[in-house]
C-alpha cells in the first residue's frame, strides 16, 4: 500500500499550516485517499521555523507524523537548514529560491525552485505565495490532480479570495510547466 | 436558529477539536461554559463561532470550577451541556464532577490530554488522566468514559458520550489527547435522521407523585427542569427520594450503592470495544485512543513475521471490559498495552486477566506517540 509522506515548511505566518490544510483536504476529500495532517503548533506557528506534515496513503494511516519526507518544501532559510537532514534519500526538494539558498550537500535528491513569493507580489498580493507554491508544488509532483487541489483552495481560503487564490495555484501551475517543458526540450 | 447550520452533513477535512465541537451540537448541546487550555481551546472556540447559529449558549468562565459548576445548573435547567478542557483543568473540575455524579446531572466532560503532571507538557500528548477518569473526585462512584483515537471518532463519541450521559444520567467524559484533537483528518457528518440522539429521561406524570430521586428499574430516576412546576431539591448531600438530604448510614446505604451499580449493573449495555482478528490470536494488543491507533501499524510489522496478533480497541473506558478480557486471557499467549504513560490501564488488565496470562505495558512518559517498533517488540517478546 502506498504511503506518501510530505512535509510544508517555511517561517510561521507564511500560511504553511494552511497549505498543509489544503494538500490534505484536496487529497482526502477530493481525491478519495486517506490522509491525516499535523502542525507545528504554539510559538513555532507564530515565527519561526514552522512546519505542517501531511501524509497521503491508499490505506489506513495508522502514524500521522512524517520522519522522513518523500517531498520537502521549504520556504524559508532557517526551515530549509533545520528540516532538510530528515528528506529521504533521493526525495523531492521544492524551495522558494528568493528565500531558501541551497547548500551543498551529499544526500542524494531532486530539487525544483520557483520564486513563489515574487511572483504573488507581482500579483499584488504577497500573501498568496503559498498558493503560488501550491500549484507549483501540484504541477511537479502530481500528489493529487490540480482539480482536486482547485477544489480544496476554492472551499479553504476566506470567502472573497477565492478568485485571486485560484490565479495564483494556476501562477505556480505555469511556472512549473515551464520548468518541465524547458526540460523536456534540453533532453 | 439558521436553518441547515445545525448539522453540517458532509464529508469534511477537519482537525478533532472542531469534530468534538459538532458532534456536541449534533447530539443537541446548547450549552457550554469552559476555560481555555492547550489542547483543547479549538473546541471551545468552534462552539463560540457555532453555537449563535443554533441558539446555544456560550459562556467562558472565569475558571474550570466554575465553568463544571456551570454545565451542572444548565443540565438542571434542561439543556444539554458540555465543558472542555485539559490536565490542569481536568484536575480542578474533579469536585464539581462528583457532585454531577452525586446529582445524577447528565452532561459531558472533554479532556484533550497533555503530558502532566501539572503544567506539565502543555502543547504535546499524554494519556495520564486515566485513572484520575475513574477515581478523580472522592467517595464512591461509577463513571462513563470514552477513549477516541481519531477526528471522526472524536465527532462520534462526543454523541454517545452525550447518549450514555443521558441514558444513565452521570457525566460522561471523552478523553482524547493532544494530537487527536489538532490532527486533521476526513470526518464524515451524517444527516440528521441518521444520527441517533437519546433523550432526556423527563418525568411527565402528576407533579404531586414527583420524587426527583425515585430510580426507574434500571435504577436511574427520572428527570424535570427547574420551573417546571415540579417540586425538585438537588444536593451534594445524601439524600433520600424527594432529594433531602438525609446524612444517615442508612440513607447512604440506599443511595451510594444505587449510584455505583447503575452503572455496573448496565455495565455490559454500556460498554463498547472493537476487536479485530482476536478469534485466533496469539497475542492481543489492548489500547485505546491515539495509542490503538499506532498499534495498528505494530501489529502489521508483527503479521509480516507470521504473528498472529489481535487487537482489543477500547471505546469505553470506564466502565472496563473485564468479562471479555478475561475470557480471552485463556486463549492467548499474552497481553501488550501500550498507553502513553507510566501504567495505567495495564492494571486493569492485570486485574482482569486473574493471572491466566501475561501482560506487558509498554509505556511512554508522553510528548509524542509511540514508536510502533518498541510495540512490535513487545508483541514479539511475549512469545519468547
Amino acid at each position: 500500500m502506498s504511503r506518501q509522506e510530505i512535509k510544508l515548511t517555511g517561517y510561521g505566518g507564511q500560511g504553511i499550516i494552511l497549505l498543509g490544510y489544503i494538500l490534505g483536504k484536496a487529497a482526502s476529500i477530493y481525491s478519495g485517499k486517506n490522509s491525516t495532517m499535523v502542525q507545528s503548533y504554539g510559538p513555532e506557528s507564530r515565527g519561526g521555523a514552522c512546519s505542517s506534515q501531511v501524509v497521503i496513503a491508499d490505506g489506513g494511516i495508522f502514524y500521522p507524523y512524517v520522519t522522513n519526507p518523500d517531498i520537502l518544501v521549504s520556504m524559508s532559510q532557517e526551515a530549509y537548514d533545520k528540516f532538510l537532514p530528515e528528506l529521504k534519500e533521493s526525495g523531492i526538494l521544492i524551495i522558494d529560491e528568493d528565500l531558501v539558498t541551497p547548500k551543498k550537500t551529499k544526500k542524494k535528491m531532486t530539487m525544483f525552485s520557483i520564486p513563489a513569493t515574487r511572483l504573488a507580489e507581482k500579483m499584488g498580493r504577497k500573501i498568496v505565495a503559498n498558493i503560488v507554491m501550491l500549484g507549483f508544488f501540484a504541477e511537479i509532483t502530481r500528489a493529487v490532480s490540480f482539480e482536486a487541489m482547485e477544489q480544496a483552495v476554492a472551499t479553504s481560503v476566506p470567502k472573497g479570495t477565492e478568485e485571486l487564490n485560484l490565479k495564483a495555484l494556476s501562477e505556480g501551475r505555469q511556472y512549473a510547466q515551464n520548468i518541465l517543458g524547458a526540460e523536456k526540450k534540453d533532453n | 436558529m439558521i436553518k441547515d447550520r445545525e448539522i453540517l452533513t458532509g464529508e469534511h477535512f477537519m482537525n478533532g477539536d472542531f469534530a468534538c465541537a459538532e458532534g456536541a451540537i449534533a447530539a443537541g448541546c446548547r450549552f457550554f461554559a469552559g476555560y481555555p487550555i492547550t489542547p483543547a481551546s479549538e473546541i471551545a472556540e468552534r462552539i463560540s463561532e457555532r453555537f449563535p447559529e443554533v441558539d446555544g449558549i456560550y459562556i467562558q468562565m472565569e475558571d474550570e470550577l466554575g465553568s463544571m459548576a456551570a454545565i451542572l445548573g444548565a443540565s438542571w435547567a434542561g439543556v444539554k451541556s458540555m465543558t472542555c478542557t485539559s490536565g490542569p483543568g481536568f484536575s480542578l473540575m474533579q469536585e464539581n464532577i462528583g457532585l454531577g455524579a452525586m446529582t445524577e446531572t447528565p452532561c459531558v466532560v472533554v479532556n484533550m490530554q497533555r503530558g502532566g503532571p501539572s503544567t506539565g507538557l502543555p502543547t504535546v500528548l499524554g494519556q495520564q488522566d486515566m485513572m484520575q477518569a475513574r477515581w478523580g473526585s472522592h467517595g464512591d462512584y461509577e463513571i462513563i468514559a470514552l477513549s477516541p483515537s481519531s477526528p471522526q471518532e472524536l465527532f462520534d463519541f462526543t454523541i454517545k458520550a452525550f447518549n450514555l450521559s443521558e441514558m444513565y444520567r452521570v457525566p460522561a467524559l471523552v478523553m482524547g489527547d493532544e494530537v487527536v484533537g489538532h490532527m486533521s483528518e476526513k470526518v464524515v457528518i451524517p444527516p440528521k435522521e441518521e444520527i441517533e440522539v437519546y433523550p432526556r429521561r423527563k418525568y411527565t406524570g402528576p407533579a404531586e407523585e414527583y420524587l426527583p430521586y425515585k430510580p426507574d428499574e434500571d435504577l436511574v430516576p427520572q428527570m424535570v427542569a427547574a420551573g417546571e412546576g415540579y417540586r425538585i431539591h438537588v444536593t451534594g448531600l445524601t439524600h433520600d427520594e424527594k432529594g433531602y438530604p438525609v446524612v444517615d448510614a442508612e440513607a447512604q446505604k440506599k443511595l451510594v450503592p444505587r449510584l455505583v451499580n447503575k452503572i455496573r449493573k448496565n455495565a455490559e449495555k454500556i460498554i463498547e470495544i472493537e476487536e479485530t482478528n482476536t478469534e485466533d490470536a496469539e497475542v492481543i494488543v489492548l489500547s485505546y485512543g491515539i495509542s490503538a491507533r499506532t498499534s495498528f501499524r505494530a501489529i502489521e510489522l508483527a503479521e509480516k513475521e507470521g504473528i498472529k496478533v489481535g487487537m482489543v480497541k477500547l471505546i469505553t473506558v470506564w466502565p472496563f471490559p473485564e468479562k471479555r478480557v478475561y475470557q480471552l486471557a485463556s486463549k492467548v499467549a499474552g497481553f501488550v498495552v501500550p498507553e502513553i504513560n507510566c501504567g495505567q490501564i495495564v492494571y486493569e488488565v492485570e486485574r482482569c486477566v486473574k493471572g491466566k496470562t501475561k501482560v506487558t505495558l509498554v509505556s511512554h512518559p508522553g510528548g509524542h506517540i509511540h514508536d510502533p517498533r518498541d510495540i512490535f517488540q513487545a508483541i514479539r517478546n511475549i512469545l519468547k
